[in-house]
């Protein structure tokens, strides 16, 4: 057992109302720069919907993750027989059309425009050469656009639906969406990093966040191909790829990342998780069909003393451990198995999981009041708006079972509080639907508790990093604070 | 010697000239590497165009790295390379094949500078040191191109000439009676050469300093514990 500690993530769909204030604050810190305009770190898609780049889950236009080939585990994209005869023109490389060309207006026709009996219009430049454009993609250009025969029909995630569900997704009454924020996965088998020619793309070892050492990134772009989710970009001005740094300098000095601490759904959690390295290789490999089981099974209980003794053997630090032992991902993930990986068939291990959304709660009205359709007040999950295929091709590697149990689990709860708080449903039915979930009492109490009525501190325990250790280890502290310090000694700019 | 005759004249621009290229291209590409390793990138610009990228970038890397083989073979081992040219088959698929790729080298460079010029994407990534580049590289292939046409069979003759004056002047004991013989454009293409080393550090070229060799052998995953000292962890 080769233990190692990771910064991981929860994401709670049910509860994104897709405000986009995540994105703004990534942008504002982090790419309100020249060259990376068009980055977005953090994004949030509308699913059904094409994505960004377009249709980024679309691995045949992109060939991004792992492919099994036999007992081998290969890069889809730059294997290393082709990086040399790829570097020169890489052909699965998204370009700036696959995103949008970034603009602003010229605000100063508004200012300047001599008087008339027009209103002046500030005209869209782009922020790549300064002309004139014509808009026509920018961020979130499908936003809410489910029933969108030129976006939402488009979504990779369709594939294997009937033709009958297809029309339920798109009749215009019945059309539903959903909100999808995605960051970097920070994976356990990031296929970014075993694509970069440079060796520029690592993995941080105390807290598995994946880093581009921009030093040593010599813009070959095999990481953008390569990454199956599309969260490493390309910086066109300095010639250096990008990518979610998951705010470690704030998470260093106990902060949460931008887009967790501004997230106003409250969606986000994050916490520490063990896992076990000796065994990523023989779990990427798995069928798809027990991939989620396999990835699960590599997160070890933190509770367990012959977990702590090898993790304290590794040199992890008692403190995280205990933070660890209180992650709220934890309980996401492994406890209660209702947070998911998104696309873990890419097989790059994602260890940002997403608690699948529920649908609305279909009803009918006949007269002046709103009636339930299902006599168990709330739908059966297999009738939801959403069709179950659509899910599981996102978050089951397209295999229903552990979406199923996920959203039963979920429906569960929300009964049994109904009958707690409303009490229109007798406990005995709540309790029957909760043992149906095989989910306990105290779980349901948990996964209610963790969902509506978390505080900051429940939401984000954040590891302490011990960089002062590592310091100390290296140099004194005093003389290491006076030579430090935020960005770089070298400005980052374009060489000739 | 007069410092008017030709011979003062050869003797700056074949013994001096590529002295001073070579000192400044190693002074200069390892205080870049040093000071400045932040700028050491390929400059790609295929994000911003993805179509005629192609038709440029893979001729012209194909065409130059075929080349530029061919001029190191031919110094490192002449012996070898007359050796094969003693069969006049042999001379010609070589002659040719090294003719067609620095036709591509061409077609390439073209390629690139008309992309560069028309697509106003590239404007604004394409400096003022590019646009030198592009001069020299038109030059330097056309001048190649040029000999490899009218002074024949240079597979053979460099061997015989260019490789020991190359030696004469990595041993510090330079010897140009051969080069001072050789034809105007001949020597033409050699300046050129030296301009080139002389200018490379100071431009994107530097990118060819940091081919990404050891990705062959390395293992797919990479994995930086904070602090050296634990550096023996520093790849899984």
């Amino acid at each position: 057992m080769n233990v190692r500690s990771q910064v991981s993530m929860v994401f709670h769909l049910d509860k994104c109302i897709g405000c986009h204030t995540c994105s703004i604050a990534c942008k504002n810190i982090w790419t309100d720069r020249r060259g990376a305009e068009y980055m977005w770190w953090n994004n949030v898609e509308t699913k059904p919907g094409t994505g960004y780049p377009t249709q980024w889950e679309n691995q045949e236009k992109y060939r991004g993750g792992w492919e099994k080939d036999g007992t081998r585990l290969r890069l889809k994209s730059t294997s290393k027989s082709r990086v040399i005869t790829e570097i020169f023109h890489n052909p699965s490389q998204p370009s700036m059309d696959d995103y949008y060309e970034p603009w602003t207006y010229k605000y100063s026709d508004l200012f300047n425009a001599p008087e008339g009996s027009d209103q002046p219009t500030a005209r869209p430049i782009s922020m790549v050469t300064g002309e004139y454009m014509n808009v026509e993609a920018g961020p979130n250009w499908d936003d809410d656009l489910g029933g969108s025969p030129v976006y939402a029909e488009n979504d990779p995630n369709l594939k294997g639906l009937t033709e009958e569900q297809r029309q339920q997704l798109f009749a215009i009454e019945r059309l539903v969406f959903f909100y999808f924020p995605r960051i970097c996965n920070h994976c356990l088998n990031p296929s970014c990093v075993a694509a970069c020619p440079s060796g520029a793309l690592y993995k941080r070892g105390e807290d598995g966040i994946v880093l581009i050492d921009q030093k040593r990134c010599r813009g070959w772009r095999s990481c953008i191909a390569a990454c199956p989710y599309k969260k490493t970009f390309y910086n066109w001005s300095t010639g250096k790829s990008e990518k979610c740094i998951l705010c470690f300098p704030r998470l260093e000095t106990g902060q949460a990342p931008a887009c967790f601490h501004s997230c106003v759904g409250r969606i986000r959690y994050l916490g520490v998780l063990l896992y076990d390295a000796d065994r990523l290789e023989e779990v990427a490999k798995l069928p798809d069909d027990q991939l989620v089981e396999g990835q699960r099974s590599l997160i070890l209980n933190p509770n367990d003393p012959a977990v702590i003794d090898a993790a304290l053997k590794n040199g992890i630090h008692e403190s995280v451990i205990e933070s660890a032992q209180k992650s709220p991902v934890y309980k996401f993930v492994k406890e209660w198995k209702i947070a998911l990986p998104p696309h873990i068939e890419f097989r790059t291990l994602p260890m940002l999981f997403y608690v699948p959304p529920m649908s609305p709660v279909m009803a009918t009205q006949n007269d002046d009041t709103v009636h339930s359709v299902s006599d168990s007040f709330f739908h059966d999950i297999e009738h939801s708006r959403v069709p179950l295929e659509f899910l599981a091709n996102i978050f089951g590697a397209g295999h229903q079972a552990k979406v199923v149990y996920a959203l039963k689990k979920q429906k569960a709860v929300r009964l049994y509080r109904r009958a707690v708080t409303v009490g229109d449903i007798d406990m005995k039915t709540a309790e029957r639907i909760l043992h149906e979930a095989e989910c306990s009492v105290a779980e349901a109490e948990g996964i209610y508790r963790l969902t509506s009525l978390c505080t900051f501190d429940d939401r984000f325990v954040i590891p302490p990093m011990h960089r002062e250790e590592a310091i100390e280890m290296m140099k004194e502290p005093h003389e290491h604070r006076s030579e430090t310090g935020f960005g770089f000694v070298q400005a980052p700019e374009r060489g000739l | 010697m007069s410092s008017s005759s030709p011979f003062f004249l050869d003797q700056v621009l074949f013994i001096v000239l590529p002295y001073l290229a070579f000192a400044l291209f190693l002074l200069v590409s390892i205080r870049r590497y040093i000071r400045e390793s932040f700028t050491f990138s390929s400059l790609s610009s295929q994000f911003l165009e993805n179509q005629h990228h192609f038709w440029g970038l893979v001729p012209f890397h194909y065409g130059i790295i075929f080349v530029l083989t061919g001029h190191f073979v031919g110094f490192l081992i002449p012996r070898e390379v007359l050796w094969w040219n003693s069969v006049p088959l042999r001379l010609y698929v070589l002659e040719i094949s090294a003719f067609i790729f620095g036709l591509l080298t061409l077609v390439g460079l073209i390629s690139v500078i008309v992309r560069r010029h028309s697509v106003p994407k590239m404007k604004m990534v394409t400096s003022a040191a590019d646009w030198v580049l592009f001069g020299i590289f038109i030059y330097q292939v056309v001048t190649g191109l040029y000999t490899a046409i009218f002074h024949s069979w240079g597979s053979s003759w460099f061997a015989a000439t260019a490789a020991p004056y190359l030696w004469s002047l990595l041993v510090l004991n330079p010897d140009i009676t051969f080069i001072t013989a050789m034809p105007w454009m001949v020597k033409l293409h050699i300046i050129g050469a030296y301009v080139m080393i002389a200018f490379f550090p100071f431009t994107r070229l530097v990118h060819a300093l940091v081919v990404p060799n050891p990705y062959l052998w390395r293992k797919p995953q990479v994995v930086r514990w904070y602090g050296k000292w634990i550096e023996t962890r520093q790849v899984r």
